[in-house]
């Protein structure tokens, strides 16, 4: 069963691991919007040392405004955004933006 | 690994040039392969075989999908819902074990295909990568300026447009849709597939303008 549904709010567990894993640095520790359920895969941080993957993960396909992740730097659109899937496992809920504060999705 | 098996001599890998020397990590990956081989973990002639399934396909593969998802609406709506089954449809069938997704360019959305941690690309249906792909600068700078690269690339995105760029880190596969070019309302499937470019299917790049009427 899938925790979390398109247009919830998530964070990314910033978990430094040495260990294989599919989670890009650059988006851990921020938050983002599910955009898509991508599927349930065996999983390949299990897989890649010769485990069985089950039981399979949920994979999402998350959302992150570029300027939430660039800063200033980001040369583009406001509406510009990354889409990267992410499982299950390095998602965290992130809860409401608090009002006043700059949306880290956009 | 018996003594005479190294590289060092004794027997040579078959299919390797006579003096060609190889980077360490190439070297690795004769080794790791040779290892799995012997354990018998695979056969000595699948990595070639899936060599062969990858090389079969090419981006001209990509391009007759678009163009019939161009010319037919019901099979766009199925190529982006269930990719897998309308690929099947037009006698693509993709592997088992690679999810291909389709992302659709729309006059408000532009997507950008990279994936950071590696290469992943969707060779079951456009067969290898192009080599810029798989860099280290192309990998980095899709997802930190994406506009930027794309520019490079010759394509400018008007900053009203919502530039999207999909990291495929884990098991799925994207393939831009990208947009019927304007001027190609009269062209028939098999014309419009000539205009379909490696370039858009990733998203560095939009299709050929129709030629000119002469």
């Amino acid at each position: 069963m899938a925790r979390f549904r398109p247009g919830d709010r998530v964070r990314v567990l910033p978990n430094v691991v040495d260990t294989h894993h599919r989670t890009p640095a650059y988006v851990k520790g921020r938050v983002g919007r599910v955009h898509a359920l991508s599927g349930s895969f065996h999983d390949p941080e299990d897989r890649a040392y010769g485990g069985s993957g089950l039981p399979k993960r949920e994979l999402y396909l998350v959302g992150f405004g570029m300027r939430s992740l660039w800063g200033r730097r980001y040369r583009g659109g406001q509406k510009d955004r990354l889409l990267v899937d992410i499982y299950e496992q390095w998602l965290e809920p992130a809860g409401q933006p608090i009002e006043g504060q700059v949306d880290d999705e956009r | 690994m018996s003594a005479d098996h190294g590289h060092g001599g004794g027997r040579r890998h078959p299919g390797l040039a006579e003096g060609l020397s190889l980077s360490e990590p190439a070297l690795r990956l004769l080794a790791m392969e040779e290892l799995l081989v012997e354990k018998g973990v695979i056969g000595g002639d699948d990595v070639r075989r899936v060599m062969d399934v990858i090389a079969a396909r090419s981006p001209a593969d990509g391009a007759r999908v678009v163009a019939r998802a161009w010319t037919d609406p019901a099979f766009k709506l199925r190529l982006l819902e269930d990719p897998r089954a309308a690929l099947a449809e037009v006698g693509y069938p993709v592997a088992s074990g690679a999810v291909l997704s389709v992302v659709e360019n729309t006059e408000a959305v532009h997507h950008l295909v990279v994936c950071t941690l590696c290469s992943c690309y969707p060779t079951s249906l456009l067969g290898p990568p192009p080599d810029w792909y798989k860099s280290f600068a192309y990998r980095s700078r899709a997802v930190a300026d994406p506009r930027g690269v794309m520019r490079e690339f010759g394509l400018e995105v008007d900053e009203a447009v919502e530039v999207r760029v999909v990291d495929s880190a884990a098991d799925l596969r994207y393939m831009v849709l990208p947009r019927r070019p304007e001027g190609t309302e009269g062209m028939a499937e098999e014309d419009l597939v000539a205009l379909v470019t490696r370039d858009s299917l990733v998203g560095v790049g939009a299709p050929n303008p129709p030629a000119a009427e002469s």
